[in-house]
């Protein structure tokens, strides 16, 4: 962990009242509508000795959208399964609401719903089936049953393959019933663990629609993702999460905000990067920060105005051969890089 | 490099009010959100997902009515077809060194060893193989945990529907192990009313914790071991094909090893009971036979359980 301590890094995590104040709307403190508190949450599983989740400190609040951004391993899906009542925490607390999860999980199972990375559905049973047992899970009447499993069909687009085995569902359509099913009985939260992962690019635009269309509901929902694009579209807040820790904590624009730039140029060269980088620092304004990437050079700027043409004639000036060239607006990603050192991947 | 460069802000999907300070609230729209108090006591809801739990077990099993009877029947059926059918019509059937009356004798003592075979199958069909897939590949066990009742109840919930299925089989299959037979074999019964309305769920009950156990103990990939090292002795060596008072003779220097051994085996106690409850013939005492198969059941279940809470828990 220390190799990848953000050096200038405002490692928010240690802070013990988590940073839930974020400039942009994030939820006032000791509100009263916290849907998930967690205080010192610290999972380290048996036979190992590093701790999978180290002390995260989180609140959500009724209506809010927070998303749990890092790599693979680092500790998301663990803390997704403290909350829900799978993963039986080494210390610190979680409640839902006012519900201890640890010590009344029956209580805390009825007020959350999850949907998990597998596909769980029941094979035995139809589509329309699937929804309905869901209801009787959940102690709804019969009949009340059919027809919110109806509605659901309706609302997710799954009307046609009601009486379909769930084998004849596309990964997409799979999906949108795993998050119909979950969202059945009404939860006051919904956890969705990588949502999207494995799916084709058109049915996470089309699964980005229906919880898009929840979040206007007003759907509490703590999802986690390696995918910033889905951060960024979906969430009010985000957590950023390396090795079980909580990094930095806010909402999207403040976390790309916090970086000091608003623009991130890509420029691969034959020549030697590093020299490249230090022509590029010299000749243009508002450079935050330079990275080097496989074979070029990544500069985050600030105040990227007629960038482009600048960085071609500096890199000329020197002689450079451009290979490529790009010009984006800072993401997520560029966040989790300067945290962490390292890079994202899908 | 890693980011293509499409921001939110090109995302045509977006625009749905995502990206926003928290939302208040449902507005016009139903809203979606409950309320962060539970709404029943957690007894209540136990109760009701319990319900549901068997529900969903009752409506597969009434669905796949016609494959349930079908792989109930085929075993017991085969059983009796070769053992007091074509061995009686060839001339080489068992215990028919007394004619037909031999015949008869070796029918009567089947025909509960086939009932408890049923029992018992269903015990490893219907809890066994499907628990082993659920926790193994179609992971649907974990959204079954996520039902608002403990998770030992999940467990407990899927016994008793295999233990329902293990009746509706005992049921099916007494008929056709009491037909089916050669002309001239009698199998005798005599019809233990009250042993065979106790010992029957009793014995469901213990064969699909037994289920459990076995169940959360193999992976799907160790079906096969399974079925080699554990069933198949349960079956050959549960007196299914002999009365267990009759085993005294197989014996090393006065030690009666294998009458010893089998009583290791749950099943020689359902199938001497059924004996007691379906036949006159001699039978371990019924004194000795709830006792120990109850305590197999509280065995099985118990650890059963410890494996299920394991499995689901980390």
């Amino acid at each position: 962990m220390t190799s990848n301590e953000p050096v200038d890094g405002p490692h928010r995590s240690t802070a013990p009242p988590p940073a839930t104040t974020g400039e942009d709307g994030g939820p006032p403190e000791g509100s009263a509508d916290v849907v998930i508190r967690t205080s010192a949450l610290r999972k380290v599983y048996p036979k190992t000795d590093v701790a999978a989740v180290d002390g995260v400190d989180l609140r959500v609040c009724k209506g809010e959208i927070f998303g749990l951004l890092g790599p693979n391993g680092a500790g998301k899906t663990t803390t997704v399964g403290m909350l829900t009542t799978r993963v039986v925490p080494t210390s610190g607390s979680a409640h839902i609401g006012e519900i201890d999860v640890v010590a009344q999980p029956t209580l805390v199972k009825q007020v959350i719903a999850a949907v998990t990375q597998q596909n769980t559905l029941d094979r035995s049973l139809t589509v329309r089936e699937n929804l309905y047992f869901h209801g009787l899970l959940f102690g709804i009447p019969r009949g009340r049953s059919r027809e919110r499993a109806d509605e659901l069909l309706e609302q997710f687009q799954l009307s046609r393959w009601g009486d379909s085995s769930v084998y004849e569902l596309s990964g997409g359509m799979a999906q949108r019933l795993l998050v119909a099913r979950a969202i059945f009985h009404r939860p006051a939260v919904l956890f969705l663990d990588e949502p999207t992962t494995g799916l084709d690019p058109q049915s996470r635009l089309a699964l980005w629609d229906v919880l898009d269309e929840l979040i206007g509901a007003g759907q509490t929902i703590l999802l986690t993702t390696h995918n910033m694009e889905e951060a960024d579209h979906l969430c009010d807040r985000v957590a950023i999460i390396d090795h079980g820790r909580i990094l930095a904590l806010d909402s999207p624009a403040a976390l790309k905000r916090s970086l000091g730039a608003d623009a991130v140029v890509t420029v691969t060269t034959d020549g030697n990067p590093e020299e490249l980088a230090e022509r590029l620092r010299r000749d243009i304004e508002g450079v935050v920060r330079t990275r080097l990437v496989s074979g070029g050079v990544e500069l985050q700027v600030k105040g990227a105005d007629r960038l482009l043409p600048k960085v071609v004639r500096s890199a000329e000036s020197g002689n450079f051969d451009l290979v490529d060239l790009s010009l984006s607006e800072s993401t997520l990603e560029t966040v989790f890089i300067n945290l962490t050192g390292k890079e994202l991947r899908d | 490099m890693a980011m293509s460069g499409a921001s939110p802000a090109d995302d045509p999907s977006a625009g749905t009010g995502a990206v926003g300070p928290p939302h208040p609230g449902g507005d016009d729209r139903t809203p979606l959100q409950g309320e962060v108090r539970p709404g029943r006591s957690a007894v209540a809801s136990s109760r009701s997902a319990l319900a549901g739990l068997i529900r969903r077990d009752l409506a597969v099993l009434r669905k796949n009515f016609g494959e349930f009877v079908g792989r109930t029947v085929m075993q017991p059926f085969l059983l009796v077809f070769v053992f007091l059918y074509v061995f009686p019509s060839i001339g080489q059937g068992i215990g028919s060194g007394g004619g037909t009356a031999g015949e008869s004798a070796f029918a009567t003592v089947l025909v509960p060893g086939v009932v408890s075979i049923a029992i018992m199958f269903q015990g490893i069909q219907s809890v066994a193989i499907q628990m082993s897939q659920e926790f193994g590949f179609t992971r649907e066990i974990e959204d079954r945990v996520q039902a608002p009742c403990p998770i030992w109840l999940v467990a407990v919930a899927r016994v008793l529907s295999g233990a329902a299925q293990g009746l509706i089989s005992a049921v099916i299959v007494f008929p056709i192990a009491a037909v089916v037979h050669a002309p001239g074999v009698h199998p005798q019964f005599s019809v233990h009313w009250w042993v065979v309305v106790t010992l029957i769920p009793l014995s469901c009950v213990a064969m699909t914790s037994l289920g459990l156990l076995l169940g959360t103990t193999f992976e799907p990939r160790n079906i096969g071991v399974m079925f080699g090292f554990v069933v198949l002795p349960l079956v050959f060596l549960g007196g299914t094909y002999y009365q267990w008072t009759k085993l005294a003779p197989v014996e090393v220097g006065g030690f009666h090893w294998l009458q010893t051994l089998v009583l290791l085996n749950p099943l020689i106690y359902i199938t001497e009971g059924m004996r007691a409850g379906f036949t006159d013939l001699s039978h371990l005492p019924l004194y000795v036979v709830y006792p120990v198969l109850l305590g197999f059941c509280v065995l099985f279940l118990g650890l059963g359980l410890r494996n299920f809470r394991r499995r689901v828990l980390s």
